[in-house]
């Protein structure tokens, strides 16, 4: 699979690309489940919920190159919500990165694959995350990076829903904005739900639209689930000029899995032996 | 005793912009103290590399970590109450865990802030740096040694944390002297007991060696500004040579360099060792002297300290 590219005409098979990424999106949920099994822990809601974004990321959208994480020109993600670890590992090892069965030891003592994101360990992961309300600073920092070096690379950051309500991403949307960077492209995955319950009932981010275009954003809403809608928005996002893009991406917690979506239980559960059977009967695929 | 004075802020402007001619790679963050930290010159030389992202320092470090990861040696100041606690998280999350290239060079750190009181004073920031895994801790005697530990860590990667004072501080140092990082240097030998001091306490240290030799009391006077690493061996040869350690900083004696001293003597060579530094207790404003005074960092503290150290010698 070519994932270096010309930046040029990346865009060209766009729709045509959907029914290969379809089938990976699967797999990786099929991984994401075990794994998060294997673990017996992990946060396999805000894992599911990020799928089809990470796969449009990986698959097609960004520049990069598994042979060579630390190629210098290659595209940046920093995976600020860095619980949904699973998704991000499960992108990489299928992208190449490292092998799949190295997935089943997440969370193990000795594991490349911690809990939450450490780029240190882990082939492929560009920042340490964790400790939520981070990553969109980093991401300025990586965006500002290739503005002095006159470099095209482009930095993606995925956060959560519930992480907005922490005051440093505020102070970096705000700086975001003031230095223009336009490589720079966000993705809110707005699945609704935090730890202790719906977002807006913890403590309301709406309207989340207004006040980042409030930012100086330009602001893209889409169905996070939806691999053409996904596609175009990044699509957009590449064309702006003079700002930084946020996509919200509305998703479902838990997607894919029936008795997962949409709750609270599975934000950081593993599934038992018998959930497991169930989830990866729902998601079909052959692995 | 009369000292030359001269403050250490501008040894790492100067430092800084020097630095700025020499790499493409060096950049400056602040977080609106652009001029109290120094920084400003850099800014006015290289405005391409100088960000002030305002009043948030949480996002600087996060802006400053991501810089790194692109190969920038990254600089980022602000007042040490600011920098180490207001940005704790950000600092261990984002700079130390993932061991990036990032120097943060923090100001006004310790009672002598003075007028600007409790807030601004900050007394734990040795403490809240010294603990972070990667975390490599200075801090600089006078203007000469804080301009040379500047240059030295741009050319060292990993994660500083270099600590400076607002206040003029006495020369201990000429231009000629090289700063080495886990190395402390002895500016004075002696026998009888040996002071361990940092920052604007290495003079208060000279001067009390030269009072305590009135008394036939020899001191050893040590210039610990590598804090972390610290130099084990200088500190277990100074147990073993003088038998009695003195302690002094300009710091919370929680935490702080005199107990990264008793770190290793109880490790190794456990002798009586006094601290001199500033209690558990927030600052207050007043004068810088008048507060070295109120909170026990003068040279007659230091003597009767050294005094005490000895008698407890079996």
């Amino acid at each position: 699979m070519l994932l270096a590219f010309d930046r040029n005409d990346y865009w060209s098979d766009l729709e045509s690309s959907i029914p290969t990424l379809t089938p990976i999106t699967v797999e990786a949920r099929r991984w994401i489940v075990k794994m998060i099994h294997a673990a017996r822990s992990g946060h396999p809601g805000g894992s599911l919920s990020t799928v089809e974004v990470l796969t449009a990321l990986y698959y097609k959208v960004m520049r990069h190159d598994p042979e060579n994480p630390t190629w210098p020109d290659r595209d940046r993600f920093v995976l600020s919500k860095g619980h949904g670890a699973p998704a991000l590992y499960a992108t990489l090892a299928m992208c190449g990165y490292f092998e799949t069965e190295e997935l089943m030891t997440l969370r193990q003592l000795g594991s490349r694959l911690q809990g939450h994101p450490s780029m240190n360990k882990t082939p492929g992961v560009d920042m340490s995350t964790g400790s939520l309300g981070q990553g969109l600073s980093i991401a300025i920092g990586m965006a500002l990076g290739a503005r002095l070096d006159r470099k095209d690379y482009r930095v993606y950051c995925m956060l959560g829903d519930g992480e907005i309500q922490e005051g440093q991403i505020w102070e970096a949307a705000m700086a975001a904005a003031h230095y223009k960077v336009d490589n720079l492209c966000a993705i809110l995955d707005r699945n609704q739900l935090q730890i202790d319950g719906p977002t807006e009932n913890i403590m309301s981010l709406s309207p989340i639209y207004s006040k980042f275009k409030a930012f100086g954003w330009h602001v893209i809403e889409i169905n996070g689930h939806d691999l053409k809608e996904i596609l175009l928005a990044f699509k957009e996002a590449s064309r702006i000029h003079g700002k930084p893009t946020i996509i919200i991406a509305n998703t479902v917690k838990g997607k894919g899995v029936s008795f997962m979506e949409g709750s609270l239980k599975f934000h950081g559960k593993a599934p038992s032996d018998e959930e497991l059977k169930q989830a990866l009967d729902e998601l079909g695929g052959d692995i | 005793m009369a000292w030359e004075l001269k403050n250490m802020r501008p040894g790492y402007g100067e430092a800084l912009k020097e630095l700025g001619k020499r790499y493409s790679q060096v950049v400056a963050l602040n977080a609106d103290l652009s001029g109290s930290t120094q920084m400003a010159q850099f800014g006015d030389d290289f405005p391409e590399r100088f960000f002030n992202v305002g009043i948030a320092e949480q996002n600087m470090m996060g802006i400053s970590a991501g810089l790194a990861t692109t190969g920038k040696i990254v600089f980022a100041s602000t007042f040490a109450m600011f920098a180490t606690g207001r940005a704790y998280d950000q600092i261990r999350q984002s700079i130390a865990y993932p061991k990036l290239n990032v120097k943060i060079v923090a100001t006004h750190a310790g009672i002598t802030v003075g007028g600007d009181g409790a807030s601004h004073q900050m007394h734990e920031d040795l403490a809240l740096m010294r603990v972070i895994p990667h975390m490599t801790v200075i801090a600089p005697a006078d203007y000469y040694e804080t301009k040379s530990v500047i240059m030295k860590i741009a050319e060292t990667p990993g994660p500083f944390y270099v600590r400076l004072g607002r206040t003029n501080t006495p020369v201990i140092y000429d231009e000629n002297h090289e700063f080495r990082i886990g190395v402390a240097d002895t500016l004075r030998d002696g026998d009888d007991v040996t002071i361990i001091a940092m920052g604007l306490m290495v003079s208060k240290a000279l001067e009390a060696a030269k009072v305590l030799k009135k008394e036939d009391i020899s001191t050893r006077v040590i210039n610990m500004s590598s804090i972390k690493p610290i130099d084990k061996s200088s500190i277990i040869k100074a147990a073993r040579d003088t038998g009695a350690i003195v302690t002094a900083e300009e710091h919370n004696m929680i935490v702080g360099m005199g107990s990264a001293v008793a770190e290793v003597l109880v490790d190794s060579s456990p002798v009586p060792q006094s601290r001199v530094g500033i209690p558990n207790v927030f600052g207050e404003s007043g004068e810088s002297e008048e507060l070295m005074e109120a909170y026990g960092l003068k040279v007659n503290h230091l003597v009767e300290k050294a005094k005490y150290t000895v008698s407890m010698k079996r």
